[in-house]
């Protein structure tokens, strides 16, 4: 295996916008909000950034194609913004990019920006994508939530779990995620929720209801990110490095092939076991000490735990039922609320899940600060069950 | 040599629409339709059009022990084609994998005109020409009219040749007028008729019997030999009036389905035919005629063959699967009457890249994976490189159809967030026997139809239509082989 990126490359800074339905904000408006808060907190000026990486996922409704967009509104001074498009997975893309650029010696700082506006389109959800011209011509016009429903189809079948048990389970997941987002100033959704209400929702794809859904929202993320001795170099201490980065990509196989069962997701199971050697961990359910994954739909959330090797196969739904991942749990999950309650804003997700693990490891999450944080797990999905793209950091303190 | 009929098969759409909710809706406005409120008429699903119709019940008339590479003519009779440019027979030649060198024909104009085309197939039977002759219909209505209540939606076809005659042709006769009992101008939707007593009279009453007198003559057949009298007509008892004029028995007039389906317009002397020769015995005789700009006739005689021959689905047992809609706002916005709201997500393009569509238009019509004959591992679609985990066969695969295959449901979804007309949208990934997997659209269901595990077969549907630039695209959806059992569905 090659050397890994372990310990290799530290956090300057980060900011995080406001999520949310932001009337009031441009994409603009959003990245700078961003941006700022990262600058101030690694205390560099703009000169001092070598590249950037600016990950946005749908154009059409947000800032427009390639780096031309961001290098504007933050008027930088003519360096390189190179655009990372990879889905919901988009914002780990830009990071991943921005720590290797740092990693190799070619730069010395980067920065890793991450935006959607998703509120201009007029409707609520996703705005529909745009996939080519051979596949509408005979792929279902599917959204996301029955994409994902799907799962909840398959894992009932292959565990024997019935329709009510399982709605009980993803419904704790989403409850569990609205208690932690009501104490997170900067999320989208900040009310606590019951069981029951869940229960009672509207249905949106069957088995998953109102509640079962994340939020779709405006906002942004940006990360610098050195190597240590420069980090040092510039006064700072106590520093959160990359233990792991690591991506997994669909290459048909699920979607095509009558092998995959439909109830887990084939690249997280890769990419985590990668995640797990490169950052030497060897006992994941002792060693992380928190989560932050894609919980784009409550159900994605329950069998990802599953496949990050957090819970047994076929057992997740005890997990959640029991508590495991609250934020008293034994390995809590969404401290800010996750994509359900955080929000979602697609090209900045993957960002916003490192800012609270560098938050919790610095001891600097006020009210969610959690208790002897060592390292946490980043899981970044794009794509749907059965076509992905997964990826699977692990961050830690500098050394550890 | 014997020549005729050697094949058979008709669809009708899952739905009929109970025409008590019909006149009940409309009585404030046309309380004289109150007497039609019995019953029902087929109507398409939202996603079936005359060419989706067409391919079903080709379909049904061509079962697996048929070579369809022995077909050398498709003839498309139609009064609702969908495309006024673009051959309509070319994509149900396309969807049932004919070979290229098929003559396929768009034929319309006339109601009489499937039962005219028969004669042309008889001469290509006669040079050695094997053909299927198929018959739909897909009309619009205005609301609140007699014909919304009268006609029905539906498709049937024969096949023709001198191999395994099931029905051989004894004659056939044609009398071409024109007599206008209805018209529609080129661009007009819906077709405008004038009064009854007229048309049954003067039309049916007098060209009728020349014409049938002629096949006859013709066959040197006496009228009280037929056995099977089919007279399509929307007119109540007009049929019995002429096989009384014309001396033929009243037993023999066939029974034209009024009752539960409607009156199919080009497509419906076909249909009774399939009717007849699903119950006719050998040595009968069947006379069928279509009245339209004229009258055409063919006279059958029923062989010893007919019972060696099934339809893949019977008519009648399509007759008795009928799903009864009460919903008749459902049938005016599947026929285009009602204008419903699709919000925003219904804006989305749906501009199809013909140049995409030629390129991989085996796939698309045909329904066609492509199999690595290394792995045999079943790809759709087709690719130049195999999934095969470890064994990425690199130009291995070959065309491997789908379309008669079963499936199995691995997974699945209803939702209620997308544009869809008829909501909630399902789909889900299906698993085909022998191998191969797609997220495919489920049609023909309702909520608490599909559940994981379920055997469904795949039909030929309307895919997505193009408002913008009047353009369908078709595909091949999955469809339940058998339905939970009524008052057993679990809802939601």
């Amino acid at each position: 295996m090659a050397q890994g990126i372990k310990d290799k490359v530290a956090i300057l800074g980060m900011g995080c916008s406001r999520f949310g339905e932001r009337w009031d904000a441009s994409p603009e408006d959003l990245m700078v909000e961003a941006y700022n808060e990262a600058m101030q907190d690694a205390g560099i000026t703009r000169v001092q950034l070598d590249a950037t990486w600016f990950s946005t996922h749908m154009e059409d409704v947000g800032t427009g194609r390639g780096g031309i967009p961001m290098s504007i509104a933050l008027r930088l001074p003519n360096i390189g913004v190179t655009r990372v498009e990879n889905f919901c997975a988009g914002g780990s893309e830009a990071v991943r990019a921005a720590v290797y650029a740092v990693a190799s010696g070619a730069c010395d700082i980067a920065l890793a920006l991450g935006v959607e506006k998703l509120k201009d389109t007029g409707y609520g959800g996703l705005p529909v994508a745009t996939v080519g011209t051979y596949i509408p011509q005979w792929y279902p016009a599917a959204v996301a939530p029955a994409n994902f429903a799907q799962l909840a189809a398959a894992y009932r079948v292959k565990h024997g779990i019935d329709k009510a048990t399982l709605k009980e389970a993803i419904s704790q997941v989403s409850v569990k995620s609205h208690a932690n987002g009501a104490k997170n100033s900067r999320a989208h959704l900040r009310k606590e929720i019951t069981i029951e209400q869940c229960l009672k929702a509207p249905t949106i794809a069957e088995p998953l209801g109102l509640f079962d859904c994340c939020g779709v929202s405006d906002g942004a993320a940006a990360v610098i990110v050195s190597r240590p001795e420069i980090a040092r170099e510039l006064g700072k201490t106590d520093l959160v490095s990359f233990k792991a980065l690591q991506v997994a990509v669909s290459n048909g196989w699920e979607m095509s092939s009558n092998e995959w069962d439909g109830s887990y997701f084939h690249t997280a199971r890769i990419a985590s076991r990668k995640a797990y050697e490169e950052a030497g961990i060897s006992k994941p359910r002792e060693e992380i000490s928190m989560t932050e994954v894609h919980d784009c739909f409550s159900v994605t959330e329950m069998v990802t735990m599953e496949d990050l090797g957090l819970s047994d196969e076929g057992n997740a739904w005890r997990d959640v039922l029991e508590g495991k991942f609250n934020a008293d749990g034994a390995i809590p999950c969404q401290i800010d609320g996750g994509l359900k309650c955080f929000g979602h804003p697609v090209g900045a997700s993957g960002i916003r899940m490192l800012y609270e693990m560098y938050l919790q490891l610095q001891g600097r999450a006020g009210e969610r600060q959690l208790g002897n944080v060592r390292s946490g797990l980043i899981h970044n999905l794009g794509g749907q069950p059965n076509q992905n793209i997964c990826s699977v950091s692990i961050v830690g303190r500098l050394g550890e | 040599m014997t020549i005729g009929i050697t094949g058979f098969g008709a669809y009708l759409p899952r739905l009929r629409l109970n025409r008590k909710e019909v006149v009940e809706a409309n009585a404030w406005f046309a309380p004289q339709l109150q007497r039609k409120g019995k019953g029902q008429r087929s109507m398409s699903n939202w996603d079936e059009d005359a060419v989706t119709l067409a391919v079903a019940a080709c379909r049904n008339a061509l079962p697996e022990s048929v070579d369809r590479n022995g077909i050398a003519r498709l003839q498309l009779v139609s009064d609702s084609l969908p495309f006024a440019e673009r051959l309509n027979a070319g994509v149900v030649a396309g969807a049932l994998r004919l070979p290229q060198a098929v003559y396929a024909n768009d034929l319309c104009g006339a109601q009489s005109a499937a039962v005219s085309a028969i004669s042309q197939l008889v001469n290509a039977a006669r040079a050695a020409e094997a053909s299927i002759l198929v018959a739909a219909s897909n009309r619009r209505t205005r609301a609140a009219s007699p014909a919304e209540l009268d006609y029905g939606d539906g498709s049937a076809a024969v096949t023709l040749g001198s191999d395994k005659v099931l029905a051989e042709v004894l004659s056939t006769s044609v009398l071409t007028a024109d007599f206008v009992d209805r018209f529609r101008l080129q661009g007009e939707d819906i077709d405008y008729y004038w009064e009854e007593r007229w048309v049954r009279d003067e039309g049916i009453g007098k060209l009728g019997t020349r014409a049938v007198s002629q096949a006859l003559d013709n066959a040197g057949l006496a009228p009280a030999s037929i056995d099977h009298f089919i007279f399509p007509t929307v007119f109540k008892g007009a049929d019995a009036q002429l096989a009384q004029k014309c001396g033929i028995a009243e037993a023999a007039v066939v029974d034209n389905f009024a009752a539960q389906v409607g009156d199919t317009g080009s497509a419906h002397a076909l249909l009774m035919l399939n009717a007849v020769l699903e119950r006719a015995q050998a040595g009968q005789t069947i006379l069928v005629c279509q009245f339209g700009s004229g009258v055409s006739c063919a006279l059958l005689r029923v062989t010893e063959q007919i019972d060696g021959f099934k339809p893949v689905k019977t008519l009648a047992e399509q007759l008795a699967a009928g799903w009864e809609e009460n919903n008749y706002t459902r049938y005016l916005a599947y026929k285009g009457q009602l204008k419903l709201e699709r919000g925003m997500r219904g804006e989305q393009d749906k501009k199809t890249a013909l140049s995409t569509s030629w390129r991989h238009h085996d796939s698309l019509l045909g329904f066609v994976a492509g199999r690595c004959t290394e792995s045999g591992n079943v790809h759709f679609p087709p690719s130049r490189i195999s999934y095969t985990p470890g064994k990425p066969a690199q130009d291995t695969q070959e065309p491997y159809p789908l379309a008669d295959r079963k499936g199995r449901i691995l997974s699945w979804s209803a939702e209620y967030l997308s544009s869809y007309m008829a909501p909630p949208h399902q789909y889900g990934q299906v698993d085909f026997e022998g191998g191969g997997r797609l997220l495919m659209e489920f049609t023909d269901v309702r909520p608490g139809d599909i559940e994981s595990g379920g055997e469904v077969e795949m039909v030929f549907r309307i895919k997505d239509v193009d408002e913008l630039r009047g353009y369908k695209r078709y595909f091949w959806k999955a469809k339940p082989t058998t339905y939970p059992a009524p008052g057993r569905i679990e809802r939601g």
